[in-house]
């Protein structure tokens, strides 16, 4: 099993195909394929990586070992549970798709489709990496690719998004890596798996104040809160939690479409990646302590994201904040498992099920949110620029086909049964009403407010007469039919068929869930 | 009848895959469309006809199936479903309807420019009702809950062009969204309390005694029992799809959708889908002796009767008068479930289904007679025009008001004004509930009065005048009036097959139940009560037909405040824009307000800091370690300078310093050795 170093592989493909895409020179269309083949021989890998994983066992596969700086705790350690398998199956599907959204992106089109494989191959480096050192290092690796995207080939107010969504990020991704350095020098560990073997033994906090405690940090918890609070800033930058999310609005709605795509379709993950892979196993007492607080932001993050949507008049904003929406839910589970109740055995199922929903809502959310920023990327191209929530009408009647794929996208945003939304977003519930009965209750009025707003669209985009500047609006042509046919079916598949996710988020939920 | 259980899910698999097949065809295909939608139907009919014969049978009461849908933790989480007599009647009720409302469809939207797609969503629609109906898991129930509101949406928004249409569906799903989230919070709280959503599950499901004693036994805030929390979150949902205060607001606006949509979804079925769901989950609401629930049901429903009925009462488009007492009706199912039971409402139920599905598609006649028109008052002596629309309008007219003895509606409705008058809580609901028999006959003569007699109307101008319906359209009517007329003689109290039925016993004929008391004298009090407002009715609109639209109502006339309170619906819709609309608005403002000016604020703030502090660092910088910097820099270039002198590269200079230094080496050496 183990002697091909398949997630290596997955890696390096994407790199391989982003230098050859860039050295493609003056040639746009050869880059192009060679970008495009690149992402589709590595969905192949992450597909193959899929069909072979063993779903009996919880903990990491595929895993690769390599000694690297043994004197400093770094090591070359690769390995996917089903958490981190769902994630890098999540952002091979993306990548393509993506590319397939900018297929006739502007100038530099080299550039573009090397940094999208760039892009992607940070996101399998982060997902696959469990050692802090190239963990970190690919962490980055994204950032930087999508800053680019974002500086050269967003709308008007790009520069200014850019510079925040950067900046923003790199004070995360900072407060974060002073926080694992406290945790090496305390330790000598940078390795994710033993540092929360260590914490699971309680010998983290007491590690950290022996080397690091004295007059300026007087206790335990307080050293260890600074360092849980450092790592949970950058998860909670990238994620994005209320109030950390000022960055989000503005970087999805000036990047291209294929950008945002893989904005919210897989960068977003990261945030909760890491809460899932990281902070929860390191520091569970931490988030244990401040769980009514976290609580509170998670269900602002939920309604409050609902409420700005629908205060918004452009398309693709509105789709941002639904965006930040559908991550909460994710925050939700994630903050309501750490809490202790007095039924060990039904605590750990609800803990099993939140945690469940939380790796489908990641997924399920990457599909639905990408596609549908395809869809106001389409809107917009076809609009010559308009994206506005009201400069459109009635337009069901000459795109038939649009109408009704986005409409089956804006209900599989909603939730509804059937398709796939909805069964990550029960589980969470059904997870979280047992554990902290008062948010689930709260959340709610963000599933309402959710569904005011994604109807509105219908409404007011595809309803009523149609104004005569549009009457000449394309249908779907049949490339996007193309484009879209597999995104449908997966919306459909998994929404009737959950268990062929569950297959393999199923036991990395469980063995989360048997960490408290 | 276990072996027919397993094929069950096969009832709504058929419908659900010719609106899969039907969405993919293309607009010109329309024959193939509606074919597919009716052969599915039919295929279910069929299947539920069987299913309904296994019911009857003498060997167990209810069969379930249940399958896994996923894994989840150390269990999974199963689906499954179920024929009981309760759902072997609903499936009876919901094919049969649907199908007769399909064929009646292919003339009514014949000339429609989407009848493809209108099929297809009916389809869906079908199959959605009936999941919900064999469910045996609250979770699907709850998926087919919320598919049957999608297809309520799409149909209601059909003719998306309308901008009225487009907003009255986002409102149906809005609305019935809230109750919905009533409805999911209770379900998740059943789940995390019973350990399961399966009904019944060889003693182990949620709705057994097991789980039943559990849920009654625990307690909540203010000392409910949990059973009863549960259960009102439950009927929330119930609220919502069935149309009952507060939230039947969404229930008149569905009727923009085309008439056969009215007729299959906004009265016979999906909205009966809330009434069924109480009848399900009855064991819950009654749980343990705590009939908290069941009060609450019994006076949203009572009060809902009245106040749907009063509506209709001042309304003019024919549909809206039917979809108030649409509500009305349901307001007495939801009675009828409280005070009397699982058989008393659904007995109404069924009536109800076919005499008001009947009346839609009689009102639908009218309007496709009348070439689109839905004023009341601008139609008249369509009697003459319309003889068979006019005769089952008439049949479906009695059996709503209750007309004694031959129509069915009076017999399911005194059902329930007998368990009424005996529910030992209290009086109030039984003096509702006559009331609302009084009105209910009352604006039923109204419409009659205005639509069919007196001459035909002029205002219409250049209309041409009204025509009968083709036979596709008529013949569904003349079936459905034969059965709302014959349905309630299933559950007279002489002969209670209905209820014997549902709850599983041998029924027996006695005619002498009739002549009992109460049951002699509630029966001549309901006669009385529809005669007499018949005759009302009768006196105040029977001459006034086919007049001005400037001319006021009689009513109008005589109590104008009253009058204009009951025909702009008590002004909730204008209430809920007031306050709940508002109030949404406003908090959308505020989260946009927040994001734009505190959030983003905070964030320039720090930016402003940050840049504040790299100023006062670089002030710092500037003066005190670039000053002490300079200044030893000035000193070191001084000294260097000065150094600088000594090595310019002047060799003379060198040369001179170097002749000079040994000169004065040799004078000190000389001079300190001499």
């Amino acid at each position: 099993m183990n002697t091909i170093p398949i997630l290596s592989i997955l890696t390096v493909i994407p790199l391989a195909g982003g230098g050859a895409a860039l050295l493609a020179s003056g040639q746009s269309k050869t880059s192009r394929s060679i970008a495009f083949g690149a992402s589709l021989l590595s969905l192949a890998v992450a597909a193959a990586a899929w069909a072979m994983f063993d779903s009996g066992r919880g903990g990491a596969q595929y895993v690769e070992r390599l000694a690297w700086a043994p004197s400093l705790g770094i090591e070359y350690h690769l390995g996917v549970d089903g958490l981190g398998l769902l994630m890098v199956l999540l952002s091979a599907l993306l990548a393509p798709f993506a590319m397939l959204a900018s297929w006739e992106i502007g100038p530099n089109r080299n550039l573009y489709f090397a940094l999208i494989l760039f892009l992607e191959a940070g996101l399998f480096g982060t997902f696959t990496a469990l050692n802090f050192f190239h963990w970190f290092i690919y962490w980055e690796m994204g950032l930087i690719p999508a800053f680019f995207l974002i500086k050269l080939w967003g709308g008007p107010r790009r520069t200014r998004a850019a510079n925040q969504f950067l900046i923003y990020t790199l004070a995360g991704s900072v407060a974060m890596l002073l926080a694992f350095l406290a945790l090496y020098a305390a330790t000598g560990l940078f390795d994710f798996e033993e540092l929360a073997r260590l914490a699971r033994n309680g010998g983290l906090d007491s590690a950290l104040f022996a080397k690091l405690g004295g007059s300026f940090f007087k206790s335990r918890e307080t050293l260890a809160t600074v360092v849980f609070f450092g790592v949970f800033l950058g998860f909670a930058v990238k994620a994005p939690l209320m109030p950390f999310h000022t960055w989000l609005p503005s970087a999805y709605t000036e990047a291209p479409a294929g950008t945002s795509m893989l904005l919210t379709g897989a960068m977003s993950k990261m945030g909760v990646y890491g809460l899932l892979r990281i902070l929860l196993p390191l520091f569970p007492g931490q988030m244990r302590a401040m769980q009514t607080p976290l609580l509170c932001l998670a269900v602002a993050t939920i309604v409050f994201s609902a409420a700005a949507a629908l205060a918004q008049r452009d398309l693709k904003r509105m789709v941002a904040y639904s965006s930040i929406n559908h991550v909460g839910y994710c925050l939700l589970g994630i903050f309501a498992v750490v809490r202790i109740t007095g039924d060990a055995g039904t605590g750990s199922a609800d803990r099993a099920a939140a945690l469940n929903g939380v790796m489908l809502q990641m997924f399920n959310h990457g599909l639905t949110a990408a596609a549908l920023f395809y869809f106001v990327g389409l809107i917009e191209m076809r609009g010559g620029g308009l994206r506005g929530l009201d400069d459109f009408g009635g337009l069901r009647k000459v795109a038939p086909v649009f109408c009704g794929l986005m409409g089956i996208t804006l209900f599989a945003s909603l939730g509804l049964p059937g398709l796939n939304g909805f069964v990550g977003e029960f589980l969470i519930f059904k997870g979280v009403l047992p554990l902290a009965g008062w948010a689930a209750a709260a959340s709610t009025l963000g599933l309402l407010i959710t569904a005011i707003f994604l109807l509105t669209i219908l409404q007011r985009v595809f309803s009523g007469p149609l104004p005569s500047r549009w009457s000449g609006w394309k249908d779907l042509t049949s490339g996007e039919r193309l484009t879209l046919a597999p995104v449908m079916a997966l919306m459909l598949l998994l929404g009737t068929c959950p268990q062929i996710l569950m297959r393999v988020a199923n036991p990395a939920a469980l063995a989360l869930s048997k960490l408290f | 009848m276990q072996h027919v259980v397993q094929y069950l899910w096969l009832i709504p698999a058929v419908p659900l895959v010719m609106a899969g097949i039907g969405a993919l065809l293309k607009r010109e295909r329309r024959r193939a469309a509606a074919g597919l939608a009716i052969g599915g139907m039919a295929v279910a009919w069929v299947l539920s006809c069987v299913a309904f014969v296994a019911s009857l049978g003498p060997d167990s009461f209810r069969a379930t199936c249940t399958v896994k849908w996923f894994d989840l933790g150390d269990a999974s989480v199963p689906l499954g479903w179920m024929l009981d007599p309760l759902t072997a009647i609903m499936l009876m009720m919901v094919t049969f309807l649907a199908l007769l409302i399909f064929i009646y469809s292919l003339g009514y939207m014949a000339e429609d420019e989407n009848f493809t797609r209108f099929f297809c969503f009916m389809s869906l629609f079908g199959a959605a009702m009936l999941g919900i109906v064999i469910a045996n898991s609250l979770l699907l129930l709850f998926i087919s809950w919320e598919l049957v509101g999608l297809s309520s949406y799409l149909l209601i928004g059909f003719w998306f062009e309308k901008p009225q249409a487009a907003a009255a569906a986002k409102k149906a799903f809005i609305t019935t969204r809230i109750g919905d989230m009533g409805l999911l919070l209770g379900m998740l709280w059943l789940y995390s309390k019973s350990g399961t959503l399966l009904f019944y599950d060889n003693g182990h499901g949620c709705l057994e005694a097991a789980s039943l004693a559990r849920l009654a036994a625990a307690a909540t805030l203010g000392g409910m029992a949990v059973s009863t929390a549960i259960s009102l979150l439950i009927f929330a949902g119930a609220v919502g799809k069935s149309g009952q205060l507060p939230l039947h607001v969404w229930l008149p606006d569905a009727m923009e959708g085309p008439t056969p949509v009215s007729a299959l979804i906004h009265a016979a079925t999906m909205v009966a889908a809330g009434v069924f769901l109480v009848a399900r989950m009855y064991p819950l609401m009654s749980a343990g002796g705590h009939l908290a629930a069941l009060e609450v049901v019994t006076w949203v429903g009572a009060i809902t009767a009245v106040f749907a009925a009063a509506i209709a009462v001042a309304q003019n488009d024919i549909k809206r008068i039917i979809a108030y007492s649409t509500i009305s009706q349901l307001g007495y199912m939801m009675m009828g479930l409280g005070v009397g039971g699982v058989a008393v409402g659904m007995f109404h139920l069924i009536t109800h289904a076919f005499f008001k599905s009947l009346l839609f598609l009689g009102a639908g006649s009218v309007i496709h007679g009348c070439h689109g028109e839905q004023d009341i008052r601008k139609m008249g002596g369509l009697k003459k025009l319309m003889p068979w629309t006019f005769a089952t309008y008439a049949a479906g007219m009695m059996a709503l008001c209750g007309v004694p003895l031959f129509f069915s509606g009076f017999w399911s409705k005194d059902e329930i004004l007998r368990a009424a008058w005996i529910w030992p809580s209290s009086p109030v609901p039984f003096c509702l509930g006559a009331a609302g028999a009084f009105l209910t006959a009352f604006y039923m003569m109204r419409q009659v009065s205005w639509v069919f007699f007196g001459k035909p109307a002029q205002a219409a101008g250049a209309r041409a005048p009204a025509h009968e319906s083709p036979g596709v359209m008529t013949i569904p009517l003349a079936v459905l009036a034969v059965f709302a007329v014959l349905a309630g003689f299933l559950g007279t109290p002489a002969w209670p097959w209905f209820q014997s039925y549902l709850n599983g016993e041998k029924v027996r004929f006695e005619p002498a139940a009739l002549l009992a008391s109460p049951q002699l004298n509630l029966m001549l009090v309901s006669a009385v009560v529809v005669g007499v407002a018949f005759l009302a009715g009768w006196k105040i609109y029977g001459n006034v037909a086919a007049q001005s639209l400037r001319a006021m109502d009689p009513l109008q006339k005589a109590l104008p405040a009253f009058y204009r309170l009951l025909e702009n619906k008590f002004f909730i819709d204008e209430f809920y824009g007031a306050t709940v609309v508002r109030l949404n608005t406003a908090f959308a403002a505020l989260a946009d307000w927040l994001d734009r000016v505190l959030w983003t604020g905070a964030v320039q703030a720090v930016t402003r800091l940050t840049v504040a502090l790299a100023r006062f660092d670089s002030a710092i910088d500037e003066l005190g370690v670039n000053a002490g910097f300079d200044a030893g820099c000035d000193g070191l270039r001084g000294a260097g300078r000065g150094l600088s002198w000594l090595q310019n590269g002047r060799v003379q200079r060198y040369m001179r310093i170097a002749g000079v230094a040994f000169s004065v080496l040799a004078l000190a050496l000389i001079w300190g050795c001499g």
